[in-house]
């Protein structure tokens, strides 16, 4: 067991996969760095940090510095896994799934189906995602919500250093497409990660608190947010059942019901704004499968319509926050029918 | 032209099935017979069979929505590809993807695609597979693709990972219903191609062995470490854009015209008979056998298992 930051869990994982496998390829913009410079290769090593190294063990064959192509580095990985390679694409920021958006939708999620089920494309899509840099309205969207809506691909969202270990373990393995969306304020995270190989099957969610007053459900850095808050309602005697989803799609369905029939009250953290999103999903699930245990209305916690803001200000105003989550949780215990 | 006569004979085969099979479309097509858009290859055949003719299960190809041709010279069976466009469950495809999606992995070819524009970064991909296998990866694209940002990502990523590529730039003249003096702003796709930094040269897409020698060349060059190349192909699209294009934008005559000058299957056949490598016995034997298979993979998907309403959620994961 050694403590460790996410972005070095990430490096550790690929490096230990790509020893395992002599298959797997990854490609990126700046994933070596340097490469045509005076600096020279591994001047980077990933802007986020988390392929120093890779290079110079694994060679410039496996480990591919590629140009500013989004679409040339989805559709080369996708060309990769369909003809025999496993691959791992990196795109730098999440906002820029914009301009490779054919080659994951159409292409590398369509394949199989498409193809009569007569082809596997083992790819995992890493996408650094989510706001709380101040980085302005491109480059701190979250996309876990289109994504998850697209039937072929997986949606991964770790938060904590064990589960990144063994959920991007499950990714690279994965015979089907996966979208590995790591939250740029959680690479700093610290924590425990054992030693030994292991992977965390996709599609079961991670009891955060117990409770028996609310279910809360929330990914990626919501989750940091929602279990503040969880630690808050504790001293007022709210007893908070809060999920780490881990995966939006396949979702653990299972776990999010049997809470929400426990508590009978449900509280959505998405960063997501409001419309079509992972939240409304969720609240027309439980709606729909849960209706009766319901005391109060849903809740959901949520930006508001509109862009990611650049000033400070702006981006706090903007996110969901451990207060913001108190005070839906108030709402919904005070909740009486008239 | 080294060709034995059972390579010469097999590249007629192979021509002919793609110009059988699209004329029985197109006339089945007009029964009624078949759902959704079809694409025909016919008047291409001496690009795809020129190309495929080179080519191994382990070479690649990817391919357009134009793409039975593709198919049909890379191997795939021509029986299962008609059910597929019968929408059969006993298609190649399981009838999931119809005339837009046919691919078969296993002989190397990666699909036809309904994007224009989306092989080209595909195919590097599979230029990373191909490169540590010895073989070659295809992009197939047209004159309309040709104008995508994604050939040309993929056109210049190839070349700053020196990948075993090679673009095909069919030019039928037409990107849909617009003509190639319209829409190619470069003085040419070759011209332009070379600018990326790669071997780009043409070939006449009407004459089998004007794109098998040009091939030859260019294979050698990339199997040999240089990196990629590219090829445009001078041929015509002999049926609409999609079938029930009333094709307003041809010229006068224009179509018969192509027809009666541009003709890849006479090309072929007047050049071997000409240089007495076959005599027209020989290829009329081909064409019965042809007209044959045809006749026969028609009655089976007729008759092919349809799909159920169970069939529509398999496929879409390994496992979930």
């Amino acid at each position: 067991m050694a403590s460790k930051m996410i972005r070095d869990v990430i490096r550790d994982t690929i490096d230990a996969e790509m020893a395992r496998d002599d298959s797997l390829i990854m490609l990126g913009e700046d994933i070596v760095g340097g490469n045509g410079a005076p600096g020279g290769p591994e001047a980077i090593g990933g802007i986020w940090g988390t392929s120093g190294g890779l290079w110079a063990k694994y060679g410039p064959d496996r480990v591919i510095d590629t140009p500013i192509s989004e679409s040339a580095i989805i559709g080369a990985a996708a060309g990769a896994a369909l003809t025999g390679k496993r691959a791992i694409a990196e795109i730098m920021f999440a906002d820029f799934i914009g301009v490779c958006m054919d080659q994951i939708w159409n292409q590398v999620a369509k394949f199989r189906y498409m193809f009569g089920g007569k082809s596997r494309c083992p790819i995992t899509i890493r996408m650094p995602y989510g706001a709380g840099y101040n980085a302005a309205p491109q480059h701190s969207q979250v996309i876990h919500q289109f994504v998850t809506a697209m039937p072929g691909l997986k949606v991964v969202m770790p938060t904590t250093p064990a589960d990144t270990k063994g959920l991007l373990a499950q990714s690279i393995r994965d015979d089907d497409p996966v979208i590995f969306l790591e939250h740029k304020a959680l690479y700093a995270v610290k924590g425990e990660v054992p030693d030994e190989d292991y992977v965390i099957p996709f599609g079961h969610a991670r009891q955060v608190t117990q409770g028996d007053d609310i279910t809360i459900l929330a990914t990626g850095m919501m989750v940091g947010f929602a279990e503040k808050a969880a630690a808050d309602l504790a001293q007022d005697g709210i007893g908070c059942d809060l999920l780490d989803l881990r995966t939006t799609s396949p979702l653990d369905e299972e776990a999010i019901l049997d809470s929400v029939e426990r508590t009978g009250r449900l509280l959505i953290v998405d960063e997501a704004p409001p419309r079509c999103s992972l939240a409304t999903d969720l609240s027309a699930l439980v709606a729909g499968k849960a209706f009766s245990s319901l005391k109060a209305p849903i809740e959901m916690v949520t930006p508001p319509h509109s862009p990611v803001p650049f000033a400070r200000e702006l981006e706090s105003a903007y996110l969901p926050s451990p207060e913001k989550i108190v005070a839906a949780a108030v709402r919904l215990m005070s909740y009486r029918k008239v | 032209m080294q060709l034995s006569r059972e390579a010469l004979l097999k590249a007629y085969r192979q021509m002919k099935t793609i110009r059988l099979f699209e004329e029985r479309l197109h006339d089945e097509i007009a029964l009624g017979e078949i759902a959704g858009f079809t694409h025909l290859y016919a008047g291409q055949e001496a690009c795809a069979v020129g190309v495929c003719e080179h080519l191994g299960p382990k070479d690649y190809i990817i391919s357009t929505h134009r793409g039975h041709g593709h198919c049909i010279a890379k191997g795939c069976d021509v029986i299962d590809m008609m059910k597929e466009i019968y929408g059969s469950r006993d298609g190649l495809c399981k009838g999931k993807g119809g005339s837009m999606h046919i691919a078969d992995v296993n002989v190397g070819m990666l699909g036809a695609n309904g994007i224009v524009g989306a092989g080209a970064p595909i195919a590097v991909g599979a230029g990373i597979t191909a490169k540590s296998n010895g073989t070659v990866s295809i992009a197939f694209s047209g004159d309309g693709a040709c104008n995508q940002g994604t050939t040309f990502e993929a056109m210049n990523m190839a070349v700053v990972l020196k990948l075993p590529v090679i673009f095909v730039f069919e030019n039928n003249h037409y990107s849909e219903h617009t003509g190639e003096a319209y829409a190619v702003g470069a003085e040419s796709m070759t011209a332009r191609a070379a600018a990326f930094g790669m071997k780009a040269i043409k070939a006449d897409g009407i004459d089998f062995f004007s794109v098998y020698d040009a091939m030859r060349e260019l294979i050698d060059h990339c199997k040999a470490g240089n990196g990629p190349a590219s090829i445009e192909l001078d041929c015509e699209r002999f049926y609409g854009h999609f079938e029930g294009d009333p094709q307003r934008y041809r010229g006068k005559g224009e179509l018969e015209r192509i027809r009666e000058e541009r003709d890849a299957i006479r090309t072929f056949r007047q050049k071997v008979t000409e240089a007495k490598l076959l005599d027209h016995g020989d290829l009329d034997a081909v064409d019965a056998e042809v007209a044959a298979l045809i006749d026969r993979a028609v009655a089976e998907s007729k008759a092919a298992t349809r799909p159920t309403a169970a069939d529509v959620t398999q496929d879409v994961y390994i496992s979930y």
